[in-house]
């Protein structure tokens, strides 16, 4: 697979690509030594959608949202035939376009808020510096950026400007980086387990707030999370990864009335929230995630319908319904 | 019910100085813990649940000494502890292991598994530390005699935690206090960890002591709850009760702040605004009157005392919930009907 994309490849019916703020196909990530952390992943994200992507630790999903970003390590090597941002490709595009493409077309917030932020600058300064593209005075970008700040429900946002980091507790740095994310009008947000280090409370508040500024800014957000709860509770779509690949994609809906990956299932039989109360024994996964890029199917070892033929080919990506795919053979037969 | 209590705390406190006192002036003085009472009996599971900074996890680490109490008691089979110098705290240590939050973090990173599970065993001059007794060590906390030779680096989250389970079995406890046993664990696995207390319970009758702020995992293991806020335990009881008709209304706002798997039950708003206040800035009052949607001025002035309701079901509330089922309620009737 070439590092740039062919020179013939069109996305489609010029709407529709209009209407595609991310366009990925068949990407790969891997690392030094060959360790393949994505394989072949096909994501679309529309304007104005929050889309979820599911998976637990190792299954290459925040591989995935670096490589959205251009974030991934210099010694990683990021292919595939389409990796399209806001419309600009990003496969082989020089480290400038990558660099220009970052606050304008999408923009990041991370799993810990705490380290997101430099502890020597004071807030204001870091958001206003978020503007450093736009013209204006750092009068009227301070009143920008506490015009934001108030916007996402910080209280006393004025004040707050002059404050460290230090001084604000993980919830509200939080509201900031989401700010300091809408600061540069993105077309889509990145957020990579944003709610992870808050507690429940706070966690709720983030996620409503997240809803909140999609509805008011348009802006879509692709949402990386390990919690069952959180993706059923903001997602339009959600995509299943494990081992590195997509394993079942489809509205949120669908797949959490009916799953229909076993990987996916049995994801879901294990979730506290969905068993019932006082089972005697809590269900379990049994056996470990492989490391990506199998030859056959990575559940096969897993699976508990496991037949002969997993092992051989890596299935492909059936639908099932209408916008609704599953990658395994027993639902391509 | 009337065995005495394995561990049981009266009325324990933990306060630090706010800042250097003066000579004639002492220093003010932060409450992290405020007479807080709890007792786990043996084969008990009792979850301490709470926001962070509601002081959950100071209560589980003065237990056993590693935070000082400055007020209150401990009980030890019934009998108190003299003071809380290092020495009076050794029988509660010989009784009790812990579970850090962060296991990894918790073993020296230059000894292998082998020696690390070992340790508990070699400072009590009690127990086999002979390769097969730590494999079957190991064996008991569901991983593979293999990992005895590997450095604590080169264990995953879940080996990890089950490594420290190992340590706490080398000595049978007959309580295990868990600081957050589940966190940053994949739920694929937290099941395991999970289902490895429910055995340890049934095979030995050890007693734990749960601090998470999971509630999700609570419900599944938990007999007792006691809800904690800002240094505080604001409700207690039954677990099945304090879930299913939560009389607090910070406890009914935490059970439904948890995301629900369903996105046919979206939350229309969250259920509760802003965050814990800082301890030294306590309101006055009902502390959790700031973020109470039912406040009343009888709230905003006094501090509500501990009532006893049904079956050892208290609430330090002035207006206490009308026993009536949640939306959590509702929900876990959903799940059931599908299961």
């Amino acid at each position: 697979m070439s590092r740039a994309a062919a020179p013939f490849e069109t996305a489609g019916p010029a709407a529709e690509a209009d209407d595609l703020v991310l366009d990925v196909a068949g990407l790969d990530v891997a690392y030094a030594g060959g360790v393949r952390a994505a394989c072949d992943v096909d994501l679309a994200v529309r304007r104005g959608e929050i889309v979820g992507v599911i998976g637990e630790s190792g299954s290459g999903k925040t591989s995935l949202a670096h490589a959205v970003l251009g974030l991934s390590p210099a010694t990683a090597t990021v292919s595939g035939r389409r990796l399209r941002l806001a419309g600009t490709e990003l496969l082989g595009a020089p480290p400038a376009r990558v660099r220009a493409l970052r606050g304008p077309a999408a923009a990041m917030i991370f799993q810990n808020p705490m380290t997101a932020f430099s502890p020597l600058h004071t807030l204001g300064r870091q958001l206003c510096d978020l503007l450093w593209r736009e013209p204006g005075s750092e009068a009227e970008k301070r009143l920008a950026a506490a015009a934001m700040l108030a916007r996402v429900g910080l209280p006393d946002a004025a004040a707050r400007l002059d404050a460290y980091p230090f001084e604000l507790s993980g919830g509200m740095l939080q509201r900031v980086a989401i700010a300091a994310a809408l600061m540069m009008r993105p077309a889509l947000i990145v957020a990579d387990e944003p709610t992870t280090a808050l507690d429940v409370t706070m966690e709720a508040q983030i996620l409503h707030l997240m809803r909140e500024i999609r509805d008011s800014h348009g802006v879509a957000i692709l949402i990386i999370s390990h919690h069952l709860g959180v993706i059923a509770e903001i997602c339009d779509r959600v995509a299943v990864m494990y081992a590195g690949r997509i394993v079942e994609e489809g509205p949120v809906e669908a797949i959490f009335a009916a799953p229909r990956h076993p990987y996916t299932r049995a994801l879901f039989a294990c979730d506290p929230s969905l068993i019932p109360d006082r089972v005697r024994r809590m269900p379990v996964i049994a056996g470990e995630v492989p490391g990506p890029g199998a030859r056959g199917c990575g559940f096969a070892a897993r699976c508990p319908v496991v037949e002969p033929r997993c092992a051989e080919a890596v299935p492909a990506l059936a639908p099932v319904a209408p916008d609704h795919g599953v990658r395994c053979l027993r639902e391509a037969s | 019910m009337t065995a005495a209590p394995i561990l049981a705390a009266e009325a324990l406190s933990v306060a630090v100085p706010r800042r250097r006192g003066l000579a004639f002036r002492p220093a003010p003085r932060l409450d992290i813990l405020a007479a807080a009472s709890l007792a786990v009996r043996t084969g008990e599971i009792v979850a301490v649940v709470g926001e962070s900074g509601s002081g959950k996890t100071t209560l589980g680490r003065a237990l056993v000494g590693l935070a000082r109490p400055t007020g209150g008691r401990i009980e030890l089979d019934g009998a108190p502890l003299r003071d809380f110098s290092a020495a009076s705290f050794r029988p509660v240590r010989d009784a009790v292991a812990l579970l850090f939050q962060d296991p990894a973090s918790s073993f020296n990173p230059r000894r292998r598994v082998a020696e690390i599970v070992a340790e508990p065993r070699r400072i009590a001059g009690a127990g086999g530390t002979a390769p097969a007794d730590l494999a079957a060590l190991v064996e008991a906390a569901g991983l593979p005699a293999g990992v005895l030779q590997r450095f604590p680096h080169a264990l995953s989250g879940g080996q990890a935690r089950r490594v420290a389970i190992a340590r706490a079995l080398a000595q049978v406890p007959r309580l295990i206090i868990a600081d957050e046993p589940t966190a940053g664990l994949d739920v694929s696995v937290q099941g395991g960890v999970l289902n490895l207390f429910i055995e340890l319970r049934e095979r030995h009758g050890t007693a734990f002591l749960l601090v998470t702020h999971n509630l999700a995992v609570v419900r599944h293991v938990a007999d007792r709850i006691a809800v904690m806020y800002l240094g505080r335990i604001v409700e207690s009881g039954p677990a099945a009760a304090v879930l299913r008709t939560p009389r607090h209304p910070y406890t009914r706002a935490l059970i439904e702040a948890e995301p629900v798997a369903d996105p046919r039950r979206r939350r229309t708003a969250p259920p509760i605004l802003g965050e814990v206040p800082s301890l030294a800035a306590r309101p006055e009052g009902c502390e959790f009157h700031p973020r109470c949607p039912l406040a009343a001025p009888l709230c905003r002035s006094e501090a509500p005392a501990e009532r006893r309701l049904d079956a050892g079901h208290t609430v330090r509330c002035h207006f206490p919930l009308a026993a009536g089922p949640t939306i959590v309620a509702a929900r876990v009737a959903d799940i059931e009907k599908r299961a």
